[in-house]
């Protein structure tokens, strides 16, 4: 028999579980990217139905309505309107919860005027006892025209069913459960006339709002169709008005809940949880331990993973014979490598911090209780979660602005999210916070490495406000200001989701980054180590010219051998020829490729000087990053290079400049405009610039 | 009487006689908020500002000024 695959849409409403759903149908068989040309995550997965058919499950980005407000609602609707798509679904899947099954079922209402074989999943079943709730799912089945799968992907219960159903599909009814044109029918019957062969429901959709449907002309329909935005508006409401009278009327014999047992778990939290004192008190609480942990508890894996890859290092030297492939691997290969593995504990970390705050219904929370203080300041509350999440990394946060609804709120959020302090700049942060910051604890238990990390991290978000506050006063943009947002019900996080999450968000971070630092390693590798001037070729005979009046030990020559051949190679040149620009702000001409060279992604500062100093270096015994660092002395003056005051210029100079192309094509890309990202790009650098200078003059 | 949702206490509940559509965002209706639905207030965030609202069983916070849009009767027992 040939593998036949079924193609399912799953979707939903935010909050829903429809990932839990996801993850329970294709296990770790999933795979993550974009929409062509659009930056929508894209989750499909594959699902084992029967020995000879499988499902391509598509996890479609979380929508309220078919009334789309933002990209990622627009990508639902234009592939469910789209017949000729590859992923067009066989079959859709609507999930829905048990306890707001009544707003649930209106995006399944107007699943079912597209007259596609849809299955209602209702999910988390397994709370329907506490909160009284009581389902006659056969009539709910005749009524709305479908088949349901009660489940609970919590308690892993009904996925058998789902599947069972995904394989049958072809026995789904595709009639629409209730007739929506019926609230100005002579307008709908106008264009039932001009377009006989066209899905009522469709032609509706493609009028109200801006979708690219190929198999229709726009402007056709637009033209002798069209309507002012009030009057669409106002059928729009008749009609959402219809679907809940629908909804009402259905659920009424379908559905009995026993009002006496609904206790209001979520009310009760929310009473403590946004409170006008312990509201603030516990979010602060939340973020400090956060901190703390976070350079705690992952300096141990990270030291590991440091010493680690110090001596493989050394083990491929002395095993391998002694050339130029061997210095390949074992100076710029290997710890290029290990500056981006060092990474995984914080990163991860990371991740997993957001995913439960996120998973748990708390983030809401936050948004809540802070959106009349950000709005002093031009933001939302929603910009509170591109805050923390730009923790992390800034890329996923400026996409998480979609959610923002006022323009002039979201735009600022976009344009000051890369102040804060992501995970890129972690291990900047980290090396030189132990270099220069001595290993003390306060009253015993707060460390003062930790309190300075913590530091920065407010020092990150206060600059963001900060500028959120100019901007909002510079600005001139006149937006309606709107702001919905759902406060979901507590639940505690589900370890697969979180799992899965930390797991493919570090993957991708770490394959992303990954290749930039490899190749970077791998160039600077070879301009360190080569050289066109005679100086370079001839090295060694300069060396013992210089030396021929005095007896050094061969360790001293070498060493001698080695600065005077960095200083003379490609990168040398290239360094020397910034130091200008940068010896007041501290830093020797190492430093400064190390710092242009993270122009690209600010994690390549640390393999930067892995390779630079290793390069440099002569001795068998190959010491840490850090302990190669700390090492560094002036050549002249014998002051070590990263002494206290350069070590807070170079802090303070990553905190502040935009060093990332990544995350300034995404801003073109969700601003539509090349002016924001240059402005960014001049601004940041600039006043990191202007900062660093200050603070090396005032401290050295 | 009628008064504007934003005017109602924290425990509160009452049913939407109208809302200004021109003013209230798609996405709010579609959660329920449509006249002839229940809605109460649960919550006052610090400074007064957003609502914390009971909408047809939807839990939702909207700002001061969408709340003003929504015209509602308190429910009599109260």
């Amino acid at each position: 028999m040939s593998l036949h695959l079924i193609k399912v849409a799953l979707i939903g409403n935010p909050n829903v579980g429809k990932t839990s759903v996801f993850n329970e149908l294709t296990g770790l068989n999933q795979q993550v990217g974009n929409y062509p040309g659009i930056t929508v995550e894209k989750k499909q997965g594959i699902c084992k139905l029967s020995d000879s058919i499988k499902a391509k499950i598509i996890d479609l980005p979380g929508t309220y309505s078919l009334n789309a407000s933002s990209i990622d609602e627009n990508v639902v609707i234009e592939l469910l309107l789209n017949k000729k798509d590859e992923d067009f679904p066989d079959v859709a899947v609507v999930i829905t919860e048990v306890e707001n099954l009544k707003r649930n079922l209106l995006l399944f209402t107007q699943i079912k005027d597209l007259e596609i074989p849809t299955i209602l999943v209702i999910n988390m079943a397994d709370r329907m006892k506490i909160k009284g709730i009581e389902l006659n799912i056969m009539l709910l089945e005749i009524e709305l025209k479908t088949k349901i799968a009660l489940i609970s992907s919590r308690k892993k219960t009904g996925i058998d069913t789902l599947k069972t159903m995904i394989l049958n599909y072809q026995n789904l009814s595709t009639e629409p459960c209730l007739n929506a044109s019926s609230i100005e029918p002579e307008y709908f019957n106008n264009l039932r006339r001009a377009f006989p062969n066209q899905l009522l429901y469709k032609l509706w959709l493609v009028i109200t709002q801006d979708v690219n449907f190929l198999n229709l002309d726009r402007k056709e329909i637009k033209s002798s169709f069209t309507k002012s935005h009030a009057d669409l508006k106002r059928l729009q409401q008749k009609e959402t008005i219809k679907r809940y009278q629908f909804i009402n009327d259905t659920l009424k014999i379908g559905q009995k809940i026993d009002v006496s047992k609904a206790s209001d778990f979520r009310a009760k939290i929310d009473r403590v949880l946004t409170h006008k004192i312990f509201g603030y008190v516990i979010f602060f609480g939340i973020l400090m331990l956060i901190f703390q942990f976070l350079f705690d508890w992952s300096s141990i894996p990270m030291n590991f993973i440091d010493e680690t890859f110090a001596d493989i290092s050394s083990f491929v030297k002395q095993q391998l014979p002694a050339g130029e492939f061997t210095n390949l691997i074992s100076e710029g290969l290997i710890p290029g490598i290990g500056g981006i593995i060092i990474f995984i504990p914080q990163i991860a970390f990371l991740f997993l911090f957001i995913s439960v705050l996120e998973e748990s219904g708390y983030m809401s929370r936050v948004v809540f209780l802070m959106d009349k203080i950000m709005r002093n300041f031009g933001l939302s509350g929603k910009s509170i979660v591109p805050l923390i999440s730009g923790t992390a990394c800034a890329i996923p946060a400026i996409m998480s602005a979609r959610n923002i609804e006022n323009w002039k709120e979201r735009l600022i959020t976009i344009l000051v999210t890369p102040f804060t302090t992501c995970s890129a700049r972690l291990p900047v942060y980290a090396i030189l916070i132990s270099l220069i910051i001595p290993e003390k604890r306060i009253f015993g238990f707060l460390s003062l490495q930790g309190l300075t990390l913590m530091g920065l991290y407010l020092l990150g978000f206060g600059m963001a406000i900060f500028s959120a506050y100019l901007l909002n006063k510079f600005l001139k943009l006149n937006c309606k200001s709107y702001f919905v947002i759902e406060m979901p019900s507590y639940k505690i996080p589900m370890f697969k989701n979180v799992g899965i999450n930390v797991l493919e968000k570090t993957k991708a971070f770490i394959t992303g980054a990954g290749k930039i630092i490899l190749a970077l390693s791998v160039i600077l590798w070879y301009l360190g180590s080569h050289g066109l001037s005679d100086d370079f070729n001839n090295a060694s005979q300069i060396i013992s010219q210089q030396n021929k009046d005095k007896i050094v030990t061969k360790e001293t020559y070498e060493d001698q051998l080695n600065a005077f051949k960095l200083e003379n190679s490609y990168i040398g040149y290239m360094g020397k020829a910034i130091e200008p620009l940068i010896r007041p702000l501290g830093y020797d001409w190492k430093i400064g490729i190390a710092v242009v060279s993270s122009f690209a992604a600010r994690e390549v500062f640390v393999g930067t000087l892995a390779t630079i100093y290793s390069v440099g270096s002569h001795s068998e015994e190959e010491s840490t990053i850090k302990n190669k660092m700390a090492a560094e002395v002036h050549p002249k003056t014998g002051i070590k290079i990263f002494n206290f005051a350069t070590g807070i210029s170079l802090l303070l100079f990553y905190a502040f400049a935009m060093q990332c192309i990544s995350t300034l094509a995404i801003v073109k890309k969700e601003t539509n405009s090349w002016k924001w990202p240059i402005i960014q790009l001049f601004f940041m650098s600039g006043f990191a610039y202007i900062i660093s200078l200050i603070a090396y003059q005032v401290l050295k | 009487m009628q008064i504007h949702s934003s005017e109602l206490k924290i425990g509160q509940s009452a049913t939407i006689t109208a809302v200004n559509i021109d003013e209230i965002p798609l996405k709010l209706l579609e959660m329920g908020c449509l006249p002839g639905n229940k809605i109460s207030l649960l919550q006052v965030a610090p400074l007064g500002d957003p609502l914390y609202f009971n909408v047809n069983d939807s839990h939702v916070a909207i700002r001061l000024e969408t709340a003003r849009e929504i015209i509602v009767t308190k429910d009599l027992y109260q």
